[in-house]
């Protein structure tokens, strides 16, 4: 019989976790060292903010800037368009054969590391290969616009997929229905609408990234605007940053009203 | 949710239709504004044929100059700049918590009640999603110059707006129970937010600077393409001499890290969520 402790601790301290969290902050204190930044260094830099504001300011609203600063935005909203549909008709039976309780293994297996190494890079990166294949220009933008939505969509979609109910499935399966009809009766209805939402998201998301793959030859806006900064044009970057906003913003509110008649 | 009818045999007084009349008509409008910026893009789209039938040779030929990669460059170029990589995403999600807590609970109905304060965390928060965090980080070049700074500054100022609209959320779906006992109890603000909030909203923390790191790590790779810091400087380096050996194995590396940033992830998320 053991005695009953006299002052049992309502809380116990959780020495594993107060370990993590100590290895974390000296990590931490570490990468700050690292970085190497000194007090000077930062003066200086809260010194270029001013100067740097001070040049931003006003924009740069010269017609022919803004002419250009559309073509640019113009193009930018075509590689996301492009980009979104293309990559949603492929993310919807990539993310169907990838859900594990629709495919087989050998089917779904390859299918999923396709999905993550679509996931893996960063649409920068699959744009400067895409660049080295088809040439500087809007479609390797959109080529690696589509491979960034089908890493995020097909992902998501299949597991959306697996989380359907079993018993639609079942119910068409029972009446002899063929594959295809019981993947068109039995699951689709069951996700559809969250494909829809999944839709909306991506084509915000690829808007936001048209607007950079141009910084490494992908077409877009972005091209105009690394430009700018490298010339120093920063009222140009100013504009150019603004009306990026202000598009992105729209099509948000656009989307999200979509949505809402859709479903 | 189909479009089966409801009645076996329907007569022709019982007509079921899903949608009314304006509802359908909004469908088919959205429908056929669809088609029109598809077809739109797809007109304006320039394809130079002469790069398209290139395009397989021109792959064939980048994976042929990657091969065999300079595992040289590794210990020299590689492996600094990956560190500082894992360093940007580390710092920079932990600035971005920093400035989005506070922020969180300002946009937090349950917690402030001052509409003005809660439309500017807000706004807050949509002017830093709206920005990408390569724009972000052009700017911060432009002011402290390239390195590791700027990157850490533009990874935190995207990630403000992610975290603090999660985390805000997750501060509104609070129970409100514990908050009023605690209120009841004649508990000072701080000790509300520490004792009444955090315990409630503590897993869907964790889960979402978990979810933000791993994005984080994506992106300080790609940071150094315009000046910020960390490996992409390598792999612009490497590209913009056409050491392709060299850029496949920033690449590789960058895939390496990626998979056991979503190994990490996923095993820590299982064990505290």
């Amino acid at each position: 019989m053991s005695r009953p402790a006299l002052h049992r601790q309502a809380f116990p301290p959780n020495r594993g976790k107060q370990a993590i969290l100590s290895a974390l902050i000296v990590y931490l204190v570490y990468a700050v060292l690292a970085l190497d930044v000194s007090m000077a260094r930062i003066v200086t830099g809260i010194g270029n903010a001013a100067h740097f504001f001070d040049r931003m300011f006003p924009p740069n609203t010269d017609p022919s800037k803004l002419a250009l600063i559309w073509d640019g935005m113009k193009q930018s909203l075509q590689i996301a368009i492009l980009s979104t549909v293309v990559g949603l008709s492929l993310s919807l039976p990539i993310g169907l054969i990838s859900a594990r309780n629709i495919a087989p293994a050998w089917l779904g297996g390859p299918a999923r590391v396709l999905v993550m190494i679509c996931r893996s890079f960063h649409p920068l990166i699959v744009a400067i290969l895409f660049v080295k294949a088809v040439g500087f220009g809007v479609l390797a933008g959109a080529l690696a616009l589509v491979v960034a939505t089908v890493g995020f969509v097909a992902k998501l979609f299949a597991e959306i997929v697996e989380e359907i109910s079993p018993k639609q499935v079942e119910a068409v399966r029972a009446t002899g229905a063929s594959t295809l009809s019981v993947l068109l009766i039995g699951v689709l209805p069951q996700v559809l609408p969250r494909f829809a939402g999944l839709s909306a998201y991506q084509l915000d998301s690829n808007l936001r990234n048209s607007t950079i793959v141009g910084i490494v030859g992908g077409g877009g806006i972005g091209a105009m605007l690394f430009t700018a900064s490298q010339r120093f044009d920063y009222d140009v970057v100013l504009t150019i940053i603004l009306i990026i906003i202000a598009t992105i913003m729209t099509l948000e509110f656009v989307t999200a009203r979509i949505r809402k008649i859709l479903l | 949710m189909s479009d089966i009818p409801l009645s076996a045999a329907p007569s022709a007084a019982q007509h079921w239709k899903r949608h009314s009349p304006l509802q359908s008509a909004l469908r088919t409008g959205i429908t056929v504004v669809i088609v029109a910026a598809v077809v739109w893009s797809l007109r304006t789209i320039e394809i130079i044929p002469e790069f398209l039938y290139d395009a397989p040779a021109q792959t064939m030929d980048l994976f042929a100059r990657m091969w065999p990669l300079d595992w040289a460059f590794f210990p020299t170029d590689i492996f600094p700049a990956l560190i500082e990589t894992i360093n940007i995403a580390a710092l920079g999600t932990v600035l971005a918590i920093v400035m989005a807590l506070p922020l969180s609970f300002l946009a937090a109905r349950n917690v402030t009640r001052s509409p003005v304060a809660r439309w500017i965390a807000q706004f807050l928060f949509v002017s830093s999603r709206s920005v990408n965090s390569l724009i972000w980080a052009l700017l911060f070049v432009a002011i402290f110059g390239p390195g590791a700074l700027a990157g850490v500054l533009s990874i935190a100022f995207r990630s403000i707006g992610f975290v603090g609209r999660l985390f805000g959320e997750a501060v509104e779906d609070a129970h409100p129970g514990p908050v009023e006992a605690l209120t009841a109890a004649g508990a000072g603000t701080m000790s509300v937010l520490v004792k009444g909030y955090w315990p409630q909203v503590q897993p869907a923390f964790w889960s979402i600077v978990l979810l933000r790191w791993d994005i984080n790590v994506r992106e300080s790779a790609v940071l150094g393409l315009v000046g910020a810091g960390g490996i992409g400087v390598a792999l612009d380096a490497a590209i913009s001499n056409l050491y392709w050996d060299q850029a496949g194995l920033v690449l590789l590396t960058i895939f390496g890290v990626v998979w056991i940033s979503e190994f990490v992830t996923s095993r820590v998320r299982a064990r505290i969520i």
